[in-house]
């Protein structure tokens, strides 16, 4: 009690912002450094999009709205071929290393084995491992295999760094689930096979489509492993930009990346909806 | 003689270097509601997911009804476990959830139905069949997991601190309601416990397990009333230890003189000798105040908790006990105060005499 009456009449510790000058300059400039860092970011992105709009050949001057570079770009055909083979490339790399990836992480994650930790730690390499890198080993491998480069070695070669990536998102999806329903699934009869099936997939959908996502976004942009991996006949849809450029920069070449951008970003989004869902 | 539900034969786990279980043995009888009862890391849970099959045992035997689960996956044993987060599958209904191990045994649709109706029914929640568990409060999915369990008429239930997670309230309620439950089925629960009111409460029989091993096995009363060692006495309900030496052994009766100072008449389930360092154990409630008393000593302290009046009393100069007295006259309690002289009585059978 008396405790009680002798904290009312302590003094009451007031708690205010504290403004000063100097502080009030320090959120000016942060804001302005902000927007600058922004505009840096997404200002050569909207300059894209706007242009692949422009009704003119030439970057350099605005000539009124049109869509002529989207209708041209539709009536080319080896862009039409491209585009194609981009999308057998990668949605073959996609599912073939969506499954292995996810098996992997299944392996590494809920079972202990001989030589776990250092096949964990080289799971990462593919991805910090740079691209030319990988590309001339693969290559390399390739020759003294020989095989031929076409279709075969870009889908071999996209899902050797796809699969790293797959097992991250869905390692980390695995990780959340309670081993204990797995438990709970054995001790009501289930085997191995049906306590995965029935348990463990159903809660781990939503990364394994996460992966899968991510896998085909960084299979669709890939450009350096493909270059080096590509044979006659298997020109993926970046190398044809990348090869249109090279004949200088027509306005198509903005409304084929505008369209890959926005293919590109729709993927993402959705792959991050599906990883947040259910958590 | 009929077979002992659950037998353990020997019983060792290790984890590396770690042993978490260190040899024991156990019977538990068919229909009896046992409890494994231990602080935490005493081995308890791994006891139990043993016989779940959840664990291989580095060494010894399980045994279920007679028959060595060695060999038998935790799939294909009779028993079924309430986890002790539920463990419910959260992608699926709690119909779902409670058919489970009915469709994985492939007892037929039709049948699947009425006995997961008549489960639900059992644990009163027969309206949250089409529910996801994530929807229902904690006491309701505590419920749930013991039907998902129970559905199944495992030969054993494993539950490992099935009402942890609850409120004092709500797990005093489900207490009686699992005992009421288990009588009504005629299951055998194998309960594990760290609370050790929760296992005097609803237990046929207890065993007090620490570092590994079994310390005691008995009925509520037997561990309550003749706990074998220390640490039994001082983790089941609160006890006043004293040390000392053995003056005088006539039969199982023994005097101790504590710190020299004074005599304490106890009883002794082992046989001591004189000059014997022991210790002896009396509960606070067994204590009577006043009168000349066996001694006396000098009230330290009255601790009013409204039930009970505790003091605590002087006894030598090294050693002080803790009294309890049932709140049945407040008057004559309030007038005991501190600095008092007192005398304090007690039966020689309710001083207990531990050697270990």
């Amino acid at each position: 009690m008396i405790t009680g009456t002798k904290r009312e009449k302590a003094p009451r510790i007031i708690s205010r912002a504290v403004t000063t000058p100097m502080i009030r300059i320090g959120g000016w400039s942060l804001s302005v450094y902000a927007l600058l860092f922004y505009l840096f970011l997404y200002g050569p992105i909207i300059i894209l999009i706007v242009y692949s709009f422009n009704d003119s050949r030439f970057p350099t001057q605005w000539a009124g709205f049109s869509l002529r570079w989207y209708e041209r770009l539709f009536n080319n055909r080896a862009m039409g071929a491209a585009l194609r083979n981009s999308l057998i490339v990668t949605t073959s790399s996609t599912l073939i290393s969506t499954v292995i990836g996810t098996m992997i992480s299944v392996a590494m994650e809920r079972y202990r084995f001989k030589g776990k930790t250092p096949l964990d730690a080289m799971l990462f390499l593919p991805i910090i491992i740079p691209d030319i890198a990988m590309a001339i080993m693969l290559v390399a491998f390739f020759g003294l295999a020989h095989m031929r480069l076409g279709f075969v070695t870009i889908i071999i070669s996209h899902v050797a760094f796809n699969i790293s990536f797959v097992a991250i998102v869905v390692r980390a999806r695995l990780a959340a689930i309670d081993p204990r329903l797995e438990e709970a699934a054995a001790d009501l009869y289930a085997n191995e096979w049906q306590a995965f099936w029935r348990i463990t997939f159903p809660l781990l959908l939503p990364g394994i489509l996460g992966g899968a996502l991510l896998a085909f976004t960084l299979s669709l942009d890939d450009y350096v492993i493909t270059f080096f991996t590509s044979g006659p006949g298997s020109t993926t849809l970046p190398l044809r930009i990348y090869g249109m450029v090279k004949t200088g920069i027509t306005p198509e070449v903005n409304a084929i990346s505008s369209l890959m951008l926005l293919a590109s970003l729709g993927l993402v989004v959705l792959s991050l909806w599906l990883q947040g869902k259910g958590e | 003689m009929p077979q002992p539900a659950v037998q353990l034969i020997n019983v060792t786990k290790q984890f590396g270097q770690v042993v978490a279980v260190d040899n024991i043995s156990l019977d538990i009888e068919d229909g009896e509601f046992f409890s494994l009862l231990g602080p935490s890391g005493c081995g308890k849970t791994t006891t139990l997911r043993m016989i779940a099959g959840l664990e291989v045992t580095t060494m010894g035997q399980i045994l279920i009804h007679g028959k060595p689960m060695h060999q038998t996956p935790s799939f294909k044993r009779p028993v079924n476990t309430v986890f002790q987060n539920y463990a419910l599958f959260p992608h699926m209904t709690i119909e779902k959830n409670v058919a489970f191990g009915l469709e994985m045994r492939g007892v037929p649709k039709e049948e699947i139905g009425a006995q997961v109706r008549e489960a639900l029914e059992m644990v009163q929640l027969p309206q949250m069949a089409k529910r996801r568990p994530r929807q229902l409060s904690g006491g309701q999915q505590q419920r749930i997991a013991l039907a998902r369990a129970l559905v199944n008429r495992p030969e054993v239930l494993l539950l490992d601190e099935p009402l942890g997670a609850l409120d004092l309230k709500l797990r005093k309620a489900m207490q009686l309601e699992l005992k009421a439950l288990q009588s009504q089925v005629g299951i055998t629960f194998v309960y594990v416990t760290h609370d050790q009111e929760e296992a005097l409460t609803m237990s046929d029989r207890i065993a007090v397990m620490d570092q590994g091993l079994i310390l005691q096995v008995g009925a509520p009363r037997e561990i309550y009333e003749r706990p074998s060692c220390r640490f039994v006495a001082d983790f089941i309900g609160e006890t006043n230890f004293m040390d000392g030496r053995v003056t005088g052994v006539d039969g199982s009766n023994v005097t101790v003189e504590v710190d020299g100072e004074v005599a304490i008449l106890a009883t002794s389930e082992t046989p001591v000798s004189v000059g014997q360092e022991v210790t002896v154990a009396i509960r606070p409630e067994k204590f009577v105040l006043g009168g000349v008393g066996r001694v006396r000593g000098r009230i330290r302290e009255v601790i009013y908790i409204g039930t009970d009046w505790r003091y605590i009393i002087q006894l030598t100069s090294r050693s002080e006990v803790v009294a309890r007295q049932q709140n049945l006259d407040p008057v004559h309690s309030a007038s005991l105060r501190p600095g008092e002289e007192i005398g304090l009585s007690w039966e020689p059978y309710q001083a207990m005499v531990l050697t270990e």
